[in-house]
């Protein structure tokens, strides 16, 4: 498994030419007895969105926390921007934005001032500060509210302010905890609008961990982590492909022909499923050309269906991402929510 | 410090570009920035909290005017004509204003904590020195001005409005509010929740209160409560502030001796700079404690 990780990251930092942002090797974390992170290695190539996806307590956490350096490893070592996170720390922290799963603003005080703070710790240019606060808070579309106070903001606001604050300083490395936890659909569905949108428009590198499958699809690449380990790492279209073949179904004008067809010509073994000729084929979609030119039986139509990410998720960990406990943190944190913005 | 402006894939909204900001290495003048954001951070909160500022009043208030008033005419034979009950609790109750605004002051860390926001000072780029720096300087301006507030009432105390004495006493004030400050900050680096930490305040503020001669003369007590009010850091400086005050009032030597005896050591006056000097040590040894106990718990 390693050698093929480092080997995927070899790829991914020659082909963009660029040192990857983060590097890590033989990341072990302990907590006591408990081996909460069991020895990982993978690298994230400059301008690359990456997700680590795993159930909570899977080590998404403990990984993060130890490339921002607010833990420390118990072995092994990391480098994020080109910077060891142990020893380098001021630098590694100058060159990283953070959104933190739960909230990490003041809410007494307004959007500006929280950012303005931000700008002074983090020293962004004096003469730059304006200028950038009004991108940032642009991007994420609150320089209308940027005088209001935090309080006022909904849980979504907050975490948008939250991401523009993580710019301010035009980090290399975007770091998102489970950057959408708590928000509704439709929220959650904006906050990826703008992750992309800054991915486009930013220079940067964006690491994030979720526990939800849909999220995980807009990533560039993927690492799959449960019991502190390291399962898979590869683009959402490998891995899913890896799981398996995709599931072909074809409506003909003969369908007993077209199974024969199949059979002969591609030495695939069809069947009827549902009324229609189904069988499986790896990478679906480039095998529908050479059905139509060579099957030699008429098609009506055709659908293409791709194992889910759950299903890849599924065969490498042996279980579905579901945990009961993300219900309950999540309440948690709507009640400290209220709690705030009273 | 490079700043380049990058051409952008999509449309940007008016005017905006996209600006690169790359920040420069660390160093003195970075610290300083944190520092002085870090402290006006504490005076626009305290600013904006105008209930906390006005609540803060009442138990200074009530101590020198529903007190002092009520007990004068107990004590009108102990007291040198001429000279109001009042003026003796005044510096007392001036200490007092600063203690409750510069603890809760730093136990807006604990508050930060659990809400987080400690955590957005603690991942920035800068020393954890400057951030305890910056609540220290924070607490002590905004319970330095809360003192303020009760000297301009001084007058209705009996104490009078003289420059020199407004000056030696707001000296004193800034000093006694940042020895606190430290001290609440440095409980807060332990503690993880503000009720917990609101308890041990109130537990430690009574006592530090009752024993630091704020409310009567440190001469003639008891053996058990002289030595209790000697370890007392509050003396050391209410001490000061009282003999300020009564220097500046005309009176006889022997009442002025009554009132205000200075703080002794088994018979040896402790003298003001000596005095002032071991509440600065504190506080300055405090806040040392206090950056040493943020770097630890990273």
């Amino acid at each position: 498994m390693v050698s093929k990780v480092d080997a995927a990251a070899g790829r991914l930092a020659a082909s963009s030419g660029r040192a990857p942002a983060v590097m890590v090797q033989g990341l072990v974390k302990r907590y006591g007895s408990l081996e909460a992170v069991r020895g990982i290695d993978f690298a994230v190539a400059a301008g690359e969105i990456f997700g680590f996806l795993g159930p909570n307590g899977a080590g998404k956490s403990t990984t993060i926390k130890i490339l921002c350096t607010l833990a420390q490893p118990s072995e092994g070592s990391a480098q994020v921007a080109g910077y060891n996170v142990v020893l380098q720390r001021d630098a590694v922290r100058r060159n990283i934005g953070l959104v933190f799963q739960d909230p990490t603003l003041d809410a007494y005080l307004t959007a500006e001032q929280n950012l303005r703070f931000h700008a002074e710790l983090y020293a962004v240019p004096k003469d730059l500060v304006d200028s950038r606060l009004r991108q940032v808070l642009e991007m994420v579309g609150l320089w209308e509210r940027r005088s209001s106070l935090v309080s006022t903001f909904s849980g979504g606001m907050q975490r948008r302010l939250e991401i523009a604050r993580g710019l301010l300083h035009a980090p290399k490395v975007l770091f998102l905890d489970e950057p959408t936890v708590g928000l509704d659909p439709q929220t959650r569905t904006s906050i990826w609008e703008y992750i992309i949108e800054l991915k486009q428009r930013e220079d940067i590198t964006i690491f994030l961990t979720t526990h939800y499958m849909e999220e995980a699809e807009h990533c560039d690449r993927i690492a799959i982590i449960d019991h502190g380990q390291i399962q898979a790492v590869d683009t959402p279209e490998a891995l899913k492909a890896s799981v398996g073949k995709d599931r072909v179904q074809i409506a003909t004008a003969d369908d007993v022909q077209a199974i024969e067809a199949l059979s002969s010509r591609f030495e695939i073994e069809a069947g009827m499923h549902d009324g229609l000729v189904t069988f499986s084929v790896a990478s679906g979609e480039a095998f529908v050309p050479r059905l139509f030119a060579e099957l030699g039986v008429g098609i009506r139509s055709v659908s293409v269906a791709r194992p889910s990410l759950d299903d890849v998720f599924m065969s490498y960990t042996g279980r579905t991402i579901r945990d009961t406990e993300a219900t309950s943190s999540d309440s948690m944190r709507a009640l400290r929510q209220r709690f705030r913005g009273r | 410090m490079a700043t380049s402006t990058t051409s952008s894939p999509i449309e940007l909204p008016d005017e905006v570009t996209a600006i690169r900001v790359s920040a420069p290495a660390g160093g003195f003048a970075q610290d300083l920035r944190a520092i002085s954001i870090v402290w006006r951070r504490e005076l626009i909160r305290f600013w904006r909290d105008k209930l906390r500022m006005v609540t803060s009043l009442i138990q200074p208030i009530l101590f020198l005017f529903v007190l002092g008033t009520g007990l004068s005419t107990l004590a009108k034979h102990g007291m040198p004509p001429g000279v109001n009950l009042r003026t003796f609790l005044y510096p007392g109750v001036l200490a007092m204003s600063a203690l409750f605004t510069a603890l809760f002051s730093a136990g807006s860390i604990v508050w930060d904590r659990e809400f987080g926001f400690l955590r957005e000072m603690l991942v920035a780029p800068v020393s954890r020195g400057s951030i305890v720096l910056g609540k220290c300087l924070g607490g002590t301006t905004v319970a330095t001005m809360q003192g303020i507030v009760i000297l301009i009432l001084a007058g209705l105390a009996g104490v009078p409005y003289r420059p020199i004495l407004i000056v030696t006493l707001i000296g004193e004030l800034l000093l006694l509010s940042f020895t606190l400050t430290a001290f609440g900050v440095m409980m807060a680096a332990r503690i993880q929740q503000f009720q917990a930490f609101m308890a041990v305040t109130q537990m430690l503020v009574m006592p530090l209160f009752f024993l630091s001669g704020a409310l009567y003369p440190l001469s003639g007590l008891p053996t058990w409560l002289t030595v209790l009010t000697r370890i007392d850091p509050l003396t050391y400086i209410v001490g000061p502030m009282r003999s300020a005050v009564f220097q500046s009032i005309n009176m006889s030597p022997l009442a002025r001796h009554l009132l205000s005896p200075g703080i002794t050591w088994d018979g040896w006056l402790v003298p003001t700079g000596l005095s002032l000097a071991i509440v600065a040590v504190m506080g300055l040894a405090m806040a040392f404690i206090a950056i040493v106990e943020f770097r630890k718990n990273d």
